[in-house]
């Protein structure tokens, strides 16, 4: 055995791990999913939800694994008895201060919460009390932040601060008064949020959603097409999200090179031109001073005869073309080659100066 | 960028100057917060007290235009206190004694009047670069924007090189490119003097290569840059012009003078996604496909070549782009026959050395950074480890030349121009989209309280800007953001385009326009 290595059992099988491995990772890595809300593996871990118990023999009570290190010879049991009455408990506690509105909540079909409740079946809450009434901030164009279905598992709260760097959000107020808002109980609008929408791709419930979203699409019903941002040069990766032939929305994909699950403002919330009923969708061509509705056809036949008539007439150099930052390289070689070969100029630029 | 957008989290020092890093390169800003979270130090030079001002170990706030005495001043510091890379000048580098001898007049001291920024902060910022482990420069627009542009990246070059800050992880030159597809867009050779990975048109050798895979004869003589383009255009020189996915009526300087210049054009077709302000001047619109619809590749700043994959049909009628480019060729006698967006990447592959060894097939396993030369090339994290492309790296000696347009009695303020975080270039898309019009619906113009109580103006009045050019009216908002004596405002919204009011000076070399100084005189609407 290395030193730096460390062989435990989890659920009767053994692993073999780095050294400060938590049991949460040690769990993953052989394919054993432990329940968790606040644990994130990009942020820091407050190990405060307690949804990721488990039960290690010879420990006491039932260590939150997600900031358990493994240690040699350890034995883990992940769903003891013990573990899921805990874990019930937590869910139940949970379910008793949140909205039943599964039918329209826009995280339906994605929620950890429902994904747990189902999992350990807790179907109705066992206490009854009161429940919090918080008004729904619809202030932001693009995030609805509903507090009422928050779980207070904090990650928003540290995506804000430790990868976006802006502290919008934080706990707020004691007990059970405890909500997660901007800086003196504001609204977003009021906030200097940047609406990068970091927080709305960490959450695991309906507490931050996309607005753009809200009544539009399910989880279930979207195909996820990976691609690349048409705005700045970052490069940022993301899932478009297509329901019947239409993008209905962006989400984070965690595999992006460049960005992980984070995007900016344009990225993430700037998809909507696409099907914006000022889309160019026939050909144009100038009659009489007025722009008409063309063929392909007669367009692109119109466009090559006149381009053909000026190379015959004033020479290649009388014609020139302006390619696109915002095409693809394809589309580019493609203006190269047209303006190289077909033209028979060099007269080719874009807007790489702008 | 000479390194890679994740080694900059791993950065000891790192410079920002004339990029608005957290608004233009949200993402990129990110990796400086981690940086700065791990203890690295950050200058920022910037006219404007940007976001960054605010994180910053020291800002400084240079005038407008005086890039070039901040350098050659910070590069004074470090020769005469012997804090340059004597190793990597000697082994990497030459004609040295040029630039001991062009900044030889550039002290600290001397160029306080120039750059506003005192002499001792300058040397403090000096030193500290030539310290550092891992010390990058990142830049954008604010940069090369300007008439003499070229020097002020050659200025920079200098800088990394006596310091031997490049060439390594974290430490490089590393301007971020602004748009998508902006580097894809030069690598594949949209520009006048190069086809390709950078194989000059002018040389022979690589006219024989492209002749021959192109079957038919190929010219030797360079072509126009945008900005000739438009003055071709306006002498009639130029009669035909096909733009595609462009809106130079908002995008290029001195909008008159670009609409004149289009209208006098015998033939303008324009393709794009929407009937921006340049498709309404054309004779024939084309409507493409918007980066949802269609298969292909863009290159990102750390040239990071990535798919774009085809997620519905295109809208109505529309096509995708490559395929109206290649019939227009076909008809024209020129065949352009491809099947697919992987076909003609397999061409360019070929005869690309820089992307000879991306495919879409390892595409699909994740981006390739070029250059990457054969198919069992991981790609390049950062370049110029071990020798530069042109073997030496060569200092320039870089001399001051200020703005083409200083302020004066009639137009006394300087007009600098950028991006907000909420949109994107001319609006074509991000006006579009609800929620991003929604939380910028309009633009303003930055002015600092000083002048805003000289010109008696409150947040939110209207003023008239007027340059030589132009002029446009706008909101005023007023901010210690901007120093006294400039304005700023971004050139994104048509309804105050800024680019009725800019410069069309250009860099001799490269061509770019000085968009970011230009002369202009606010006045209250009443």
């Amino acid at each position: 055995m290395s030193d730096n290595l460390v062989t435990l059992t989890i659920d009767s099988q053994q692993v073999t791990v780095p050294a400060g491995t938590t049991v949460l990772e040690a769990a993953a890595s052989i394919g054993i999913d432990i329940p968790t809300f606040c644990h994130d593996p990009e942020l820091t871990k407050p190990g405060a939800c307690r949804i990721c118990v488990v039960e290690i023999e010879g420990v006491r009570n039932l260590p939150a694994s997600c900031v358990t290190a493994v240690a040699e010879g350890m034995v883990v049991h992940t769903e003891a008895p013990t573990v899921v009455e805990t874990r019930k408990t937590i869910i139940d506690l949970l379910l008793a201060n949140h909205p039943e509105d599964c039918l329209t909540c826009q995280k339906s079909g994605d929620c950890k919460l429902s994904e747990y409740a189902y999992r350990y079946g807790v179907r109705k809450p066992s206490f009854e009390g009161e429940r919090h009434d918080f008004p729904i901030d619809d202030s932001s164009p693009v995030i609805l932040r509903d507090n009422n279905k928050c779980i207070l598992c904090g990650k928003c709260v540290r995506v804000c601060e430790e990868i976006q760097g802006r502290s919008i959000l934080d706990f707020a107020y004691r007990g059970f008064n405890t909500k997660v808002t901007p800086a003196l109980d504001t609204d977003f609008a009021q906030s200097a949020c940047v609406s990068c929408g970091s927080c709305v791709a960490v959450c695991p419930v309906g507490a931050l959603v996309e607005k753009n979203m809200v009544g539009v699409v399910r989880p279930w019903e979207v195909k996820k097409v990976k691609t690349t941002c048409p705005y700045c040069g970052c490069g940022c990766n993301f899932d478009l999200n297509v329901k019947d032939g239409k993008v209905v929305g962006v989400t984070s994909n965690p595999a992006s090179e460049v960005n992980g699950r984070h995007l900016c403002v344009k990225g993430r919330f700037g998809y909507d031109f696409i099907h914006s009923p000022k889309r160019l969708t026939n050909p144009l061509i100038r009659k009489n001073g007025e722009l008409v509705e063309a063929t392909w056809d007669e367009a692109l036949g119109y466009v090559a005869r006149k381009f053909s008539e000026i190379k015959e007439n004033h020479g290649s150099d009388a014609l020139a073309s302006l390619s696109s930052a915002r095409c693809t390289n394809e589309e580019n070689y493609l203006m190269s080659k047209l303006t190289r070969a077909a033209f028979g100029t060099n007269n080719i630029d874009h807007c790489a100066r702008l | 960028m000479t390194n890679s957008i994740d080694e900059i989290a791993d950065a000891d020092y790192i410079f920002v100057t004339g990029s608005n890093t957290t608004e233009a390169h949200p993402i990129i800003s990110l990796r400086i917060r981690w940086a700065l979270k791990k203890g690295a130090k950050l200058v920022v030079a910037d006219p404007r007290r940007i976001e960054l001002a605010e994180m910053a170990d020291y800002y400084l706030p240079i005038k407008p235009g005086s890039n070039i005495p901040l350098f050659n001043a910070m590069m004074h510091t470090i020769l005469n206190e012997e804090l340059w890379n004597k190793e990597f000048v000697e082994s990497r580098t030459e004609n040295f004694d040029e630039l001991k001898a062009a900044v030889v007049n550039f002290s600290p001291e001397a160029v306080e009047k120039y750059t506003g920024v005192p002499a001792d902060t300058i040397k403090e910022v000096a030193r500290a670069y030539a310290k550092a482990k891992n010390a990058t420069i990142l830049y954008t627009m604010g940069i090369t924007q300007h008439s003499n542009g070229v020097d002020n990246v050659l200025s920079i070059a200098n800088l990394a090189m006596l310091c031997g800050q490049i060439g390594k992880p974290s430490s490089g030159v590393n301007p971020l490119r602004g748009q998508n597809n902006v580097q894809g867009a030069c690598d594949m050779g949209s520009l006048p003097n190069v086809y390709s990975g950078y194989q000059p048109v002018a040389d022979a050798a690589v006219n024989e290569k492209f002749s021959k895979a192109w079957g038919c004869e190929l010219s030797l003589k360079p072509g126009l840059t945008v900005g000739e383009m438009m003055d071709a255009a306006h002498h009639g020189d130029l009669k035909g012009l096909f733009i595609l996915g462009e809106n130079p009526v908002l995008s290029d300087p001195d909008i008159n003078h670009v609409k004149h210049s289009l209208k006098n054009l015998e033939f303008l077709v324009v393709q794009d996604i929407f009937l921006t302000e340049t498709a309404e001047l054309a004779d024939v619109v084309l409507p493409g496909a918007s980066f949802a619809e269609k298969d292909g590749t863009f290159a990102n700043s750390e040239r990071r070549v990535q798919r774009v994959r085809k997620a519905i049909e295109p809208v109505g009628n529309a096509r995708p782009d490559w395929q109206i480019i290649a019939e227009i060729g076909t008809l024209m006698g020129y065949p352009m026959n491809y099947s697919c967006p992987e076909e003609i990447f397999a061409e360019i592959s070929a005869l690309t050395p820089s992307y000879g060894g991306i495919s879409y097939a390892r595409l699909e396993q994740g981006g390739i950074q070029w250059p990457c030369p054969n198919p069992d090339h991981a790609g390049t994290k950062y370049l110029h480890a071990g020798q530069f492309t042109r073997g030496l790296g060569k200092f320039h000696a870089v001399d001051f030349t200020g703005p083409a347009e200083l302020p004066d009695e009639e137009y006394p303020l300087v007009l600098n121009t950028g991006r907000r975080l909420q949109h994107y270039h001319t609006g074509t898309m991000t006006r579009r989209t609800k929620g991003l019009d929604a939380l910028l619906p309009e633009d303003y113009l930055e002015v600092n309280p000083v002048d805003a109580c000289k010109l008696g103006v409150e947040d939110g009045q209207q003023v008239k800007v007027t340059s030589r050019r132009g002029e446009i009216v706008i909101k005023v908002k007023v901010t210690e953001r901007v120093q006294p004596g400039n304005v700023f405002t971004s050139f994104h919204f048509a309804e105050t385009a800024v680019n009725y009011l800019t410069n069309t000076a250009r860099d001799p070399v490269c061509k770019i326009p000085e968009l970011k100084v230009c002369a202009v005189r606010v006045e209250r609407v009443s």
